[in-house]
């Protein structure tokens, strides 16, 4: 969870990552910034993220951004 | 024959609405729901006639695309729960690339018989240009299609569910009446919003019993729409003809109000027709995506389009702007961009490339002509410069102490927005790109304040007396939309008032469309715009 929180402040610094809720909805996240963070993530946890994945309910928060990635991890 | 050219016609709005809606009323959910069905037909039937059959042939296959996607997903999961840990990735990567080849093969097919019927003789004739251009002798034929009206919505929707059923996300649906009405469903099927299968076919198929509120609610979105359309939208329509018709004899302010008052005319002509489209949804107790969100309150290009048409831009984003800007080697340009050349322009790269794609579809999918084009690359251009100038921007911004979020300076960028909208509208509005170039040129260089000091600007077709009553409406759709912009809910703060409150405001919208609609001697109606995209 550190090291996403890291992640998601070099992307996109001046957020409150540990409380925010609506990181897609509010703006917090762009398009931009998404393309980013896939790529960050899956080098650094080594999976595939798949475009289906890409809805808001799985970026809104850090707690979402987490579950998704160790669903991932352990699906391989 | 009984045909319906507008939802605000009286076929639609006193015969076709009114009837289903009472049918709906007083049977059981299982009647509901063929009512549903059989209106839409109905619908289609009186707008496109015969082409009645693209729309059943798109049901029919996208409905058999979905099952095979759906056996191929269901074979794929027991080879997947029988084969040994170590096999599995390779044999998931088999039964992928089978999915694969039917969804490619459901998106080639649909969007293929878009581009046929609509964009063919586009093609042909640049062809044959082309041809002309190089001294070949060589002419094609330019074959004329019948194009059914809403081909553009239902296609998109129909390829978003083949998408959706491929990703897993929505399971395949074996009701083919269902699918049939969530493909069909008459308020919307002409202009959107275009809808998720997710979203609205299980509500549609569940048919609600009719309920006051709703009711209430829907009429009054239908009423707040019919004000749009017939008392400002048709207002501006003689005014905007004989302006885009006849530029050349006008100077630079004509053309650039003209520009402004297209901009108007689009806006409460699609956001009407939005209105009451999800006023009739919500008749029947379903709620349709909401398409526009005050887009005129935007202090960007990118922000515009995430507020105007919002169906159709989060369609775009879904299986065009990810799919791209996510494709592997996309992926790699981005963290090598970010190696490179930092957190912000590394992921613009892949970004670029996909809102290129993104912005050349926008511009197609809204006709075949060069300068619908050039309108899809005018808001690529700016929505990238944007994201270029965004650091340079916030630097400025620190280095001169501008407060970014002061009202002045968001006042500013609205205004700033809203002239970039305009001048992305004269294009989008003349008729072919040397015209909008030429409209463009003049309003740079031929601009003169004459007829407004002698009055001819109150000649081309709206008089002081139409400028009013447009300037009154605009005024009260700009209280709205700050209220709303707060976080006021006007309908449901009325609904907590008396009926008799809620019965005048009902009445007051009614009088001011018969008082001050545009309609009768003297006026022209503006044909449905969105329904010819």
């Amino acid at each position: 969870m550190e090291r996403l929180i890291e992640i998601l402040e070099e992307i996109q610094p001046g957020v409150d990552y540990r409380h925010c809720q609506d990181l897609v909805d509010g703006h917090h996240l762009e398009s931009l910034s998404i393309l980013a963070l896939v790529a960050e993530l899956e080098d650094a946890f080594d999976i595939l993220i798949p475009t289906v994945e890409i809805i808001p309910r799985n970026f809104n928060s850090a707690q979402a951004l987490w579950e998704m990635i160790q669903r991932l991890q352990e699906e391989g | 024959m009984f045909s319906i050219a507008t939802y605000f016609s009286v076929q639609y709005l006193v015969v076709l609405l009114p009837a289903a809606f009472g049918l709906y009323a007083v049977l059981p959910q299982k009647g509901r729901r063929w009512v549903l069905l059989g209106a839409s037909y109905a619908f289609f039937w009186a707008v496109s006639g015969k082409l009645l059959v693209y729309l059943l042939f798109s049901t029919l296959s996208i409905h058999h695309l979905g099952l095979w996607m759906g056996r191929l997903q269901a074979g794929r999961d027991q080879a997947l729960a029988a084969a040994p840990k170590e096999e599995r990735k390779a044999l998931r990567a088999r039964w992928q690339r089978r999915l694969t080849g039917v969804v490619a093969f459901g998106v080639v097919l649909h969007l293929g018989i878009l581009l046929t019927v609509k964009y063919t003789p586009f093609f042909a004739t640049n062809l044959n240009h082309l041809f002309q251009a190089l001294g070949l002798g060589w002419q094609v034929r330019i074959p004329a299609f019948l194009l059914p009206i809403g081909i553009s919505f239902y296609t998109l929707q129909g390829v978003a569910y083949c998408f959706d059923v491929y990703r897993g996300k929505i399971p395949a649906d074996g009701n083919l009446l269902r699918l049939a009405l969530f493909m069909s469903f008459f308020p919307q099927i002409m202009e959107g919003p275009i809808c998720r299968y997710g979203d609205t076919a299980q509500r549609l198929w569940e048919a609600p019993p009719v309920a006051w509120e709703n009711f209430l609610f829907g009429a009054q979105r239908i009423l707040w729409g019919m004000m749009k359309k017939m008392v400002v939208a048709d207002r501006l329509n003689l005014f905007i003809r004989q302006v885009f018709w006849n530029y050349a004899e006008y100077d630079g302010l004509v053309i650039a109000l003209a520009a402004v008052a297209y901009t108007l005319q689009l806006y409460m002509d699609f956001s009407g027709t939005m209105d009451l489209a999800l006023g009739s949804g919500q008749l029947f107790g379903v709620t349709l995506p909401e398409n526009f969100r005050r887009p005129f309150f935007s202090r960007t290009i990118g922000e515009f389009w995430r507020r105007w048409h919002i169906t159709l831009g989060t369609w775009f984003k879904d299986y065009v702007f990810y799919p791209v800007s996510l494709a592997r080697p996309m992926k790699r340009l981005t963290t090598w961009g970010r190696k490179h050349l930092g957190p912000h322009y590394g992921p613009l790269l892949a970004g670029s490339v996909a809102l290129f794609c993104v912005w050349l579809g926008n511009g197609l999918w809204h006709g075949a002509g060069w300068h619908y084009i050039f309108f899809g690359m005018y808001h690529f251009f700016w929505i990238l410069l944007e994201n270029l100038t965004e650091p340079v921007t916030l630097r400025w911004a620190r280095r001169f102490h501008v407060n970014r979020e002061a009202l002045p300076y968001r006042i500013f960028q609205m205004v700033r927005t809203g002239i970039l909208v305009c001048v992305g509208e004269l294009f989008f509005r003349a008729d072919g790109l040397r015209a909008g170039l030429a409209m463009f040129s003049k309003m740079l260089t031929q601009f003169s304040l004459a007829t407004v000091k002698d009055g001819t600007i109150f000649t081309l077709g709206m008089d002081k007396r139409d400028c009013l009553v447009v300037a009154l409406v605009v005024l009260v759709m700009l209280v709205v939309g700050v209220l709303q912009e707060r976080g006021h809910g006007i309908r449901q703060n009325l609904a907590r008032r008396s009926l008799a409150a809620q019965f005048a405001a009902g009445y007051a919208l009614i009088l001011s469309i018969v008082i001050l609609g545009a309609y009768g001697v003297g006026y022209a109606p503006v044909d449905p715009i969105y329904a010819q995209f």
